[in-house]
């Protein structure tokens, strides 16, 4: 598994999915993101690291709009997906996270059965044409977070009975029905256990074919496992970007480079 | 009030008993504090609270169990011939309770001494006389007098065992406390089990009103039951009372309009409460919240007496005026069309903030989540929050339904007073709480089967709101437990 | 790691539905969009709904109340004669005293007529009975009042402000017209022309009703002497009652159920009980109060202390569950640091939990007393309905004495057959609801001056 990831990363992908430019993000009088530039690329996986309180969720929470839920919280500078500002007045929050989908660091499957969960997505945003449309979005769904065999036979139960590997992801599972662009992934492992986690971690790696995946963390073991890039957040700022394991084996900056070596976080 | 005065009494021994404790505690060890057990003040209370408790708890006993047991012995001493044809016990003894209570002003104003008055005979001219003047008349029959004259009696020797007993109560207690204070007396704990007692007490008077409301309604619907059979109360679809014999007691008629009227209410308060509900939780800003939470909580504080007035005066007529008379559905003011939407009214504040507190207990991951995949507000309401609330609001409506049917002032003003089944909404009908009000104001006698239909009826909506109660309280409660 | 490692399981995806450009909204984007607008819409159009109807009830109580506090009174010269007055002529106050309201009325009556006269009002088919009714029943009752209070007026002519009836005063607040005197058994279109006159002379005022806040009620056809005196001060008196017993039974209930009890059958018992309590319906309480304080216990009916007992026993669940709150917001914390300097259990409450949760119980506390004075159904069942002028002694004896309570006071006047009741009934819900008012902003005053964040 980590041979071939090597390999893989090598595979550069140069086609960029999202830009940002001097993103500022202020929750009320708080300057929570400073002049952030980033550019993300399609089909990798990049990890956002950093202390906690450091501001990897905030931005990544800006790259759906998920910030537009806080009343205080207010966005400015320029993201864009495929070269469309997000947050242009035109912009509709609701079909921009239909492109880019989102996973949360706590389970969080509906009270609803786990094929109602999946069929979700699909149903609001009008993807199946029928009923044997729909149950082929949610096999696939449910087999690209591996998951399919664990629940095909209780499709109908509820979603909160599983366990909280499974609930991970059956909400993987979830965001991927929706056929998203873009998948965040704010701290999904944080509250499993290790087994959980590393079958999470494989999935995120499957999942790399398919989407540019982006994923918050605060364990820099998980980052330099699963992603291709890594950025690392300081107190608002991006202090630095570029491939993992250059970030890891031979960091610019001293905040980098303190905080990987474990004196500062 | 002598009673009044062996309170003091007792308060100020108490006081006394509080000063005395503590300083004897200090001076048996010389003023050093702390070769006591507890602090000084703990020998004090020990003290106090020896002396008051006992006497008051005596007292309030006293005063509950006094009158029954006059009562019941003066009446003993009624024989049966001196109850006249036509009338019964009660009337003869609320006749000589009367007449106590003008035989003891007579007393009280000097127009009699006491001795006279107890010596006093119906032929006694002069003392009637005397009676007379002062504006205390009396007309009786010997047999009540002397009823009178006896419970009247009765009623000096209770208040004077009353007061001998509590205050030698209280002076024991005194003593005894007193005596007990010694330096390794463990004041503290004594006081501290004491007080725990107090603190128990208190709240088994929960359960002691609800023990009251349970006997009262149970005992006199027995009574009831005995006079009137139960399946043409319960069964029966008429309602005709009439005081001089052969009424009809049924409650269906009571029943359908209860019923009738609380369905309109909650189609109108249900429907606005909770799409205000959702509105405050969802969409307004914290600033609207701020300002129109407590508006409503405020609103939810109107009493109901103003809800009746608005429907008698204003709706009553206008619906009357504007929607029945021109389709020709009826003429009366009151109506369970008035009642009903006056009552939805009252009932949305409750229903809106039961249920914001309800959805806002839905987890905020769940709204997330959903607003994650790219679905609207709306959509993520009607998908996921209700879905997920809907347990809470099944329990908010339930409340809100027994809040209707429990309901009275509205009704009493807005719905009439005609007991009848009809489907005209615009017709007036009645309810089982006005008929509980009407046949249980002015004046009772409490042996007519018309007085204690009320107590039935009280029982039948007591139990139908109880059960709606616990089980929306039980919904309620698992709910909340799911996301806690 | 079952299916990822199956060769073959590669997520196979569906088709992306939206490959256009987010700047563009599709046409399912604004389907769904105008949904979720109706939805909103729904929300505020709920909200002006309840807004709506709040408004037109609190309108239409105003409207109808606010006459209650205006009245109008007849400003003439009237000559205490002293035949009328003192037969006898001795000035002596135990004779001057037997001599009856009735007669007081007749110099009312001639003053008036002798007025008229004066003035040169001409009214057409004035009768008698027309100047007879002018003023209310009460007017000659209160210069009767006047005269023996201080026998110097015998004999003098005196400027009375005199208390008019109710039909005249219903002409100055628009109850009255012309076309409705003329059907009116109690009134005449002559009246009315020489209410107008009067009015026009100056001789009418309509002025502030100060009578209505702190006189007695009055009888079934004197309307426009009626006050909620008598009701304010019942009222008073049973929430002293309900004070003085719910407050500290139902905060020592609630500690001993917060800090103390064990988790058993028994406290789970009273748990249940108290939360189905503060939902029995307030006239299953009064049914218990009619039961066991009258019939049982033998209080005398129509007093405030039935009334307060039935109504601490119906705020005690309201005060338990609001302090209960106000107990378990006090951080365990805070218990910690009083239980481990040595305190024992029962002074760390009392020191330490109580005074921090004061405010919390003062707020539910407040917000009971408000319920239980807007509260009638229970208080027709323990007779407060009954007619009552005089006031109540001063307390504790004027507990025992028959009074009666603000919102009964409005049902009892909703029952009066002269319209006028009908505008004191609003006007004593004014009464109430500011009150209710106050006691609601104390509340919220106190929970915002207060209110602590742990």
């Amino acid at each position: 598994m980590n041979d071939m990831s090597l390999v893989e990363r090598r595979l550069v992908q140069d086609e960029i999915k999202i830009t940002a430019r001097d993103v500022q993000v202020f929750y009320g009088e708080k300057h929570a993101i400073k002049d952030v530039n980033v550019d993300i690329l399609d089909k990798t996986v990049t990890a956002f690291i950093g202390p906690s309180g450091c501001g990897k969720s905030t931005f990544l929470r800006c790259i759906n709009r998920m910030n537009d839920t806080i009343d205080i919280c207010r966005v400015e500078g320029r993201i864009a997906l495929d070269g469309e500002d997000i947050y242009d007045r035109r912009v509709d929050p609701v079909q921009l996270r239909a492109k880019v989908g989102m996973v949360f660091q706590k389970p969080n499957p509906f009270p609803k059965s786990i094929y109602d969960n999946v069929a979700y997505g699909p149903r609001i945003h009008g993807l199946a044409r029928g009923r044997a449309e729909l149950d082929e979005i949610v096999e696939k769904s449910l087999r690209g977070a591996a998951l399919w065999n664990e629940v095909k036979d209780r499709l109908q139960e509820p979603g909160t009975g599983l366990s909280g590997g499974q609930q991970q992801r059956l909400c993987i599972a979830r965001a991927v029905a929706t056929a998203p662009e873009v998948l965040l992934m704010d701290e999904p492992c944080s509250a499993l256990d290790p087994i959980a986690t590393s079958q999470v971690e494989e999935l995120i790696d499957q999942l790399r074919q398919e989407f540019s995946v982006v994923i918050v963390t605060h364990s820099m073991q998980q980052a330099a496992r699963v992603s291709q890039k890594t950025a690392f957040f300081h107190l608002g700022n991006l202090v630095e970007y570029g491939e993992t394991d250059d970030i890891f084996t031979n960091p610019q900056d001293p905040r980098t480079e303190s905080y990987i070596s474990g004196r500062i976080g | 009030m002598p009673v009044f005065w062996i309170v003091l009494i007792v308060l100020a021994l108490a006081a006394a008993g509080y000063v005395l404790g503590q300083s004897r505690a200090l001076t048996q060890v010389d003023g050093d504090a702390r070769k006591l057990h507890s602090r000084p003040g703990y020998y004090g209370w020990n003290v106090a609270f020896s002396t008051a408790l006992p006497a008051l708890v005596l007292m309030v006993i006293w005063l509950f169990l006094q009158p029954a047991i006059i009562g019941n012995s003066v009446s003993s001493t009624i024989s049966d011939d001196a109850i006249p044809e036509g009338q019964t016990r009660g009337i003869v003894l609320s006749e000589a309770a009367q007449i106590a209570d003008k035989l003891s002003s007579a007393v009280s104003q000097g127009v009699l001494s006491r001795p006279e008055m107890m010596a006093l005979r119906v032929d006694d001219a002069d003392g009637m006389g005397r009676l007379k003047d002062a504006g205390l008349a009396v007309l009786t029959r010997p047999p009540v007098l002397g009823a009178a004259q006896q419970y009247l009696g009765m009623q000096r020797m209770g208040s004077i065992w009353l007061g001998i007993l509590s205050l030698a109560l209280a002076g024991t207690g005194f003593a005894w406390a007193l005596m007990r204070t010694k330096p390794d007396f463990r004041a503290r704990n004594v006081v501290e089990r004491v007080m725990r007692g107090m603190l128990i007490a208190c709240s088994s008077i929960a359960i002691a009103t609800t023990l009251g409301i349970v006997l009262s309604l149970v005992f006199e619907s027995i009574h009831f039951f005995r006079l009137y059979q139960w399946q043409h109360f319960f069964f029966g679809t008429e309602w005709t009372p009439s005081f001089g014999g052969g009424s009809k007691l049924g409650m269906l008629p009571l029943l359908w309009g209860t019923l009738y009227i609380s369905v309109i209410a909650l189609l109108f308060a249900v429907p606005i409460g909770l799409f205000a509900a959702i509105y405050m939780s969802e969409y307004a800003s914290p600033r609207v919240r701020s300002v129109v939470k407590p508006a409503i909580e405020i609103l939810a504080g109107i009493p109901t007496i103003v809800y009746g007035l608005f429907a008698l005066v204003t709706v009553g007529p206008m619906i009357r005026d504007w929607i029945a008379s021109p389709l020709g559905l009826g003429n009366s003011g009151s109506s369970v069309m008035t009642a009903g939407l006056v009552m939805g009214v009252m009932l949305v504040p409750f229903v809106s903030s039961l249920s914001d507190d309800i959805i806002n207990a839905v987890p905020q991951s769940l709204r997330d989540g959903s607003l994650g995949l790219g679905s609207t507000r709306s959509e993520t309401i009607r998908q996921v929050v209700l879905p997920a609330a809907l347990p809470g609001i099944v329990g908010a409506v339930l409340l809100a339904a027994s809040r209707a049917i429990g309901e009275t002032m509205i009704v009493v003003l807005g719905a009439g007073a005609m007991a009848q089944i009809s489907g005209n909404p615009f017709e007036a009908m009645t309810t089982i709480t006005v008929k509980i009000v009407g046949q249980l104001t002015g004046d009772n006698d409490f042996a007519s089967p018309e007085t204690l239909v009320a107590f039935a009826l009280g029982l039948t909506l007591f139990v139908l709101t109880l059960g709606l109660n616990i089980f929306a309280l039980y919904i309620v409660r698992k709910y909340r437990e799911q996301y806690e | 790691m079952t299916d990822a490692t199956d060769p073959g399981t590669i997520p196979a995806q569906p088709a992306r539905h939206t490959s256009g450009s987010l700047l563009t909204a599709s046409a399912r984007t604004k389907r769904r969009n105008a949904a979720e607008a109706r939805f909103k819409a729904y929300g505020i159009a709920a909200i002006a709904i309840a807004v709506l109807a709040l408004c037109f009830l609190m309108s239409s109580i105003v409207r109808d109340g606010a006459g209650a506090f205006r009245q109008t009174y007849a400003s003439i010269p009237v000559t205490v004669s002293a035949e009328v007055v003192d037969p006898k002529g001795n000035r002596d106050p135990a004779e001057m005293a037997k001599v009856i309201s009735l007669s007081y009325g007749k110099l009312l009556d001639d003053s008036l007529k002798a007025w008229i006269a004066a003035e040169n009002i001409r009214i057409e088919g004035l009768s008698d009975a027309d100047t007879k009714s002018f003023f209310s029943g009460e007017a000659p009752a209160r210069l009767r009042n006047m005269v023996l209070a201080d026998p110097e007026l015998v004999g003098q002519t005196v400027e009375m402000t005199a208390l008019t009836s109710s039909r005249i005063d219903g002409m100055f607040k628009g109850r009255v017209t012309e076309e409705t005197a003329a059907l009116d058994s109690k009134t005449s279109v002559a009246q009315f022309r020489l209410a107008q006159a009067m009015k026009e002379n100056g001789a009418l005022v309509t002025k502030f009703n100060g009578d209505f806040i702190t006189k007695p009620d009055a009888s079934d056809n004197r309307a426009e002497a009626a006050g909620i005196g008598v009701a304010i001060l019942g009222s008073f008196y049973m929430m002293l009652i309900v004070l003085i017993l719910a407050l500290p039974i139902g905060v020592a209930a609630s500690i001993y159920l917060e800090e103390f009890a064990p988790k058993n059958r028994l406290t789970d018992v009273i748990e249940v009980n108290i939360a189905n309590l503060a939902a029995v319906p307030s006239i299953v309480f009064g049914i218990l109060g009619l039961a066991a304080f009258i019939n049982f216990v033998g209080l005398p009916r129509s007093t405030p202390v039935v009334g307060g007992l039935v109504l601490t026993l119906m705020t005690l669940p309201t005060i338990i569950i609001s302090t209960r709150a106000a107990l378990k917001s006090v951080p365990p914390s805070i218990r910690d640091a009083a239980l481990g300097v040595g305190a024992s259990r029962m002074q760390t409450v009392f020191h330490h939990v109580l005074p921090l949760a004061m405010p919390g119980i003062l707020t539910g506390t407040i917000i009971g007393l408000a319920q239980a004075l807007g509260e009638t159904a229970p208080l027709l069942l323990i007779g407060m309905v009954a007619f009552v002028t005089t006031f109540p002694a001063a307390p504790p004896e004027g507990f025992f004495d028959p009074a009666s309570a603000l919102p009964v006071q409005v049902y009892n006047w909703t029952q009066r057959a002269d319209p006028a009741f009908s505008e004191r009934a609003s006007g004593a819900i004014i009464v109430l609801l500011i009150f209710l008012l106050c006691m609601n902003l104390l509340a919220i005053f106190l929970r915002r001056r207060f209110e602590r964040r742990w």
